[in-house]
């Protein structure tokens, strides 16, 4: 609440801004919300006149041949996205490949349903990047689960723990980073069911503490930037994320 | 169907209905030649379709979605208060994971209050009917499966509820970061009250934390229109399924991975029932 009550870089307090429209630009945006995806992201990231991608142009890597650059506006956001996704999928695909000792029927169920999900959402993001931005798109990463024992229990599933709650996060503080609407309500859908797999696994760990993350004055779930969120993955991928140009508000 | 009541039930949930139709008396004219044209099991598909052409594509302010989301979490917070207060629980942690629940609906309201202000409408026990008209059989708290039962139902379609008002909140970063904030904690909740009722005896294996298709997992047929349009397999022109790395993305995996948003009518619809 506190920093809900201060005046935001637009000038407004919460409490002059809640009576403020949504703006121009981005009420026509969301009012061609009909419109297919496609178009919108080639049209709504490309409506700058400097013949770039929106800004975006590859940059070769900086800090050594390992270096990915996530780039610029909505396509750096999603590239983040897609850069997390990857590292779920990769995660649970490995679970499943090499399942811990006692793993019982109903977990390889719910471990086997959430592996589907992150390749549903890595795919997604990688067919999307791909249409909209081939040039801007990320590679795929190489993960580093060498901190993980795979065999035990505890060390999984504290680590899904530790992704899924930071997924939650991510995508908690990547909203306002977007401009356009529809990448908004897809990553809604999107951040949903990480926080429905963050619960279960959470109740995996022990019942009851589905939501914990929540025991705070306004009930709020986690949120988190993306030098944050980078900064607790970078253990878990062999390739310097650079994410120095994101939006940042 | 009682037209007349059902707006007057609407306007509850938004002062303006009234505003964002063409007028009172043209509704109500409209309406009077629905006897003669209309059979009458058209009447609810046509009311439907007026409401989604009042909310469809309408430019809702900041507090339009926070007095929105205020109905909400008050709908929430009051069945949790009375629901966790029962003993008819199957497990001393099912009433903790209530208390828990009830302790975060309740920290959403007093949020929402706060950020309205003088545009916070009053809410309380009184304003809701958790008998749904009746149409629980009085169930609502004397039943464990039924209360359960509710609670999913609210949960989930708070989940689709912010999700389908965030597009409104872009004008203001602080909004709705707070908005996705508490999305994200209700996905939490509807996942755990899934998995209690999975843990149910009586209950289908097949339930889960998450949704898929359009399963309403048991629920009477009232709740069905909480789970319509979820079965969506294609997202942003992408077709979500098929065989990636040697393992295949069923229908039903695809519909699980994503949660889809509902409109302001969807939702309007699904709670009326549950004001007085």
């Amino acid at each position: 609440m506190t920093k809900l009550l201060k005046p935001n870089e637009s000038g407004y307090g919460l409490l002059e801004s809640v009576n403020k429209p949504i703006n121009r630009k981005s009420f026509f945006k969301f009012a061609g919300a009909g419109a297919a995806f496609t178009t919108l992201l080639l049209s709504g990231c490309n409506d700058d006149d400097d013949g770039k991608f929106n800004g975006v142009v590859y940059t070769p890597p900086t800090t050594g041949t390992d270096a990915v650059s996530l780039g610029s506006g909505d396509v750096g956001i999603l590239n983040y996205a897609y850069a997390l996704e990857q590292l779920e999928a990769a995660f649970y695909t490995q679970v499943i490949t090499t399942k811990y000792a006692g793993m019982t029927a109903l977990e390889t169920q719910i471990l086997t349903d959430i592996r589907d999900h992150e390749i549903a959402h890595r795919e997604f993001f990688k067919a999307a990047l791909t249409a909209a931005a081939p040039a801007a798109i990320i590679p795929g990463l190489t993960p580093n689960f060498s901190s993980i024992n795979f065999n035990d229990r505890t060390s999984v599933l504290n680590a899904a723990k530790t992704f899924e709650d930071l997924g939650v996060s991510a995508y908690n503080g990547a909203g306002k980073l977007l401009t356009t609407p529809d990448f908004l309500v897809l990553a809604g859908k999107i951040v949903s069911v990480e926080a429905r797999h963050a619960a279960e696994i959470r109740d995996l760990i022990e019942n009851g503490t589905f939501s914990d993350t929540a025991n705070n004055d306004k009930g709020f779930d986690l949120v988190a930037d993306p030098a944050t969120v980078l900064g607790a993955a970078k253990s878990f991928v062999k390739e310097t994320i650079d994410f120095s140009k994101l939006p940042t508000s | 169907m009682n037209i007349p009541n059902l707006l007057t039930q609407i306007e509850k949930v938004d002062p303006e209905v009234y505003d964002r139709l063409d007028s009172r008396r043209a509704i109500f004219k409209h309406f009077a030649g629905f006897g003669k044209k209309l059979a009458v099991a058209a009447v609810p598909l046509a009311f439907s379709s007026m409401l989604n052409k009042a909310y469809g594509q309408t430019n809702r302010s900041v507090t339009d979605v926070l007095k929105f989301a205020f109905l909400l979490e008050n709908l929430e917070a009051e069945f949790y208060k009375q629901a966790a207060a029962k003993d008819i629980f199957a497990t001393p942690a099912g009433k903790k994971a209530f208390e828990t629940i009830r302790d975060h609906e309740i920290a959403h309201v007093a949020f929402l209050k706060t950020a309205l202000g003088a545009d916070a409408p009053n809410y309380s026990a009184d304003t809701f009917d958790f008998d749904a008209g009746g149409a629980l059989g009085g169930k609502t708290f004397t039943d464990y499966g039924t209360m359960l039962a509710v609670a999913q139902a609210f949960e989930d379609t708070g989940v689709r509820a912010y999700k389908g008002q965030a597009a409104f909140l872009m004008s203001n970063n602080d909004v709705l970061q707070a908005a996705l904030q508490i999305h994200s904690v209700e996905a939490r909740h509807a996942a755990h009250i899934r998995r209690m009722r999975r843990d149910m005896a009586t209950m289908p294996a097949d339930q889960k934390p998450w949704i898929t298709g359009k399963d309403r997992g048991g629920l009477p047929a009232l709740i069905q229109p909480v789970y319509d349009g979820e079965d969506v397999t294609t997202q942003a022109t992408v077709k979500i399924t098929g065989t990636f790395g040697g393992i295949t993305i069923s229908d039903a995996a695809a519909s699980e991975a994503f949660d889809e948003p509902l409109t302001t009518e969807q939702v309007t619809t699904i709670v009326t029932p549950f004001l007085k």
